[in-house]
């Protein structure tokens, strides 16, 4: 937690074990946004890129370490893993491209929407990657 | 009225100061002081969980009573289709109707009635009308105005359709003037309700400028009136006119059948309804057409202000809503001509949950929050007198509360000092010290 009066950081650590927790970091985020009175378009747009970035962590990566950091201008997501890494990110940010397993397409998911929704609902997404070492996704969202 | 009537309220002398309530409130809108619950007018949404939980029967709901219908010179019941499965020797619908005559109403309405024109008005709007799915049904108003307190962005998906009860109330209102030929003032429209929330919706309205009701009885004093008499009734009125699909909107389920959408979710109990609420909220059920939500376990025969058991009722109405198999009302199309059923006053998001209106200042608060939550001991044990160690924390933070209302955080300095006593008692000047 940071203690610069115009900061406000979480942290979470996004379990991969369990699927059904999958979203409690983005929902606890969601809640935070709302008590701090950030407009509910942004808080949406935050949830929503949030939401996928941590399934994201759960589905390849076996978890990870979700970072927000609030200020008035703006809320910046960190996602960090040490997954399989993205080989190709271009081709991964291309709708309906999924590398998910079949039995996660079983349950709904691996549509090959989650990059897409990501830089759809953020301002800014950086995304470095390296294959065998493991993600990092930052995403951005103005306040204003 | 106040911005914040309620229509849930609390008896003073009944209140034990137990934490029942403040556990069960799913908007953490009760706090203990002074050794009684208190409301939290600005969150608190009228699901009535309280009044279903409290030990004491401390929690009541605030109804007009019966003799209110004799100020009008015309009175017209309302019935929920709730009320219908409320009695273990009938079933018939005209004989509840013609005790409702019995008791001194002068004509009645069914709700179930105009259940079927919004129905009807539903599935009209979600095949013209270009509504973010899944569009979420405007019937309960202890989940809309939860949607309008926690989840804004939701709050596009409602129908802007008017409940049954207030199409119902607007019917014969409209039909009696004409046909009696009397004053909108001379004439009572009374809804006999199974719920506290729709009490509250009549006195301050949400989606609508103002109620066409006049007042809204509890069905538990109805019943208490009807029960002993509707046995007697041999040859019961001709009254009822309403069919299955109205009838069998008091059960969860029936609603979304009425509307006739396959793709739909029915959803009760308002913790279940939360859950819901923040899934659509992360978009994560678009592909859902319909969502009918319910505060209440089973529908509208689990509320609060109902005599039988909901499972029991549910069951009931089943069977009664089969027995009235009408082909469709054909006069519903006119009556969506002549009367108006949608919302005139769409409703505003309430951030009661913001911490301050300056972001920075909130951001400050909430960094306090934080730090106060992390030196609480975790619990939730409530004694306190807020639901969780967190809203104590937020408490604190908004200035309504201080760290030692904890018990433990009290304890923790009580030992501090007894520790500090005795380390002076041993620290005697030497002039007092003996050998």
């Amino acid at each position: 937690m940071h203690n610069n009066s115009n900061v406000f950081s979480l942290h979470f650590d996004v379990n991969g074990e369990d699927f059904s927790l999958a979203g409690e970091a983005s929902s606890s985020v969601k809640k935070v946004l709302k008590q701090l009175g950030v407009s509910p378009e942004v808080t949406r747009r935050v949830a929503i890129a949030m939401y996928e970035g941590e399934i994201n962590m759960v589905i390849h990566a076996n978890g990870g370490d979700a970072d927000v950091i609030i200020t008035p201008a703006e809320i910046r997501i960190v996602l960090q893993d040490s997954g399989p890494g993205i080989p190709d990110i271009e081709l991964a940010m291309q709708e309906g491209y999924s590398t998910a397993p079949d039995n996660i397409r079983e349950m709904g998911f691996g549509a090959g929407m989650g990059l897409p929704n990501m830089k759809k609902y953020t301002d800014e997404l950086y995304i470095t990657s390296e294959v065998g070492k493991g993600t990092r996704v930052e995403m951005v969202v103005k306040v204003q | 009225m106040s911005q914040y009537f309620h229509s849930v309220t609390l008896d003073k002398d009944k209140c034990k100061g137990c934490t029942n309530c403040i556990k069960r409130c799913p908007t953490e809108a009760i706090r203990v002081q002074n050794g009684k619950a208190k409301i939290i007018k600005e969150r608190c949404i009228d699901c009535g969980e309280c009044i279903r939980i409290c030990p004491y029967h401390a929690k009541k709901a605030i109804t007009d009573p019966f003799e209110k219908i004799f100020e009008y010179k015309y009175k017209i019941a309302l019935p929920a289709p709730t009320l219908y499965g409320q009695f273990n020797n009938t079933s018939d619908i005209n004989t509840i109707l013609t005790g409702l005559i019995k008791l001194g109403f002068d004509a009645v309405f069914e709700v179930a009635r105009a259940a079927e024109i919004v129905s009807l008005a539903s599935k009209k709007y979600i095949q013209t009308a270009n509504i973010d799915t899944p569009a979420i049904s405007s019937a309960c108003p202890a989940v809309i105005r939860l949607i309008g307190v926690r989840f804004p962005n939701l709050i596009k998906n409602i129908l802007p359709i008017q409940s049954p009860m207030e199409v119902a109330a607007r019917i014969a209102k409209k039909e009696t003037s004409e046909k009696m030929g009397l004053d909108f003032k001379e004439i009572g429209v009374f809804f006999i309700s199974p719920c506290a929330a729709k009490v509250t919706s009549t006195k301050s309205p949400v989606g609508i400028k103002g109620s066409f009701v006049d007042g809204v009885i509890s069905l538990k004093e109805i019943y208490l009136k009807l029960a002993p008499m509707i046995h007697k009734i041999n040859q019961p009125m001709n009254l009822a006119t309403a069919g299955m699909k109205g009838i069998i909107w008091a059960n969860t389920g029936g609603e979304a059948m009425a509307v006739g959408k396959e793709n739909c979710i029915a959803v009760d109990g308002i913790h279940n309804v939360i859950q819901v609420l923040e899934a659509m909220e992360d978009e994560k059920l678009q592909d859902i057409e319909y969502a009918e939500l319910l505060s209440c376990t089973g529908g509208c025969v689990g509320g609060p202000l109902v005599v039988e058991n909901n499972f029991v009722a549910k069951a009931r109405i089943k069977q009664i809503a089969l027995k009235n198999c009408r082909e469709d009302n054909e006069k519903n199309n006119d009556y969506l001509d002549k009367i108006d059923v949608l919302w005139d006053h769409p409703i505003t998001y309430k951030p009661i949950m913001k911490l301050d209106n300056n972001m920075v200042e909130a951001m400050k608060k909430m960094e306090m929050l934080d730090n106060i939550y992390k030196q609480l001991p975790g619990l939730d044990c409530g004694s306190c007198g807020s639901p969780s160690c967190k809203t104590l924390a937020e408490d604190i933070v908004r200035g309504f509360a201080n760290e030692t209302d904890c018990i433990f955080k009290l304890r923790e300095k009580v030992r501090i000092l007894a520790k500090e006593m005795i380390d002076l008692e041993s620290k005697m000047p030497p002039s007092f010290q003996k050998e």
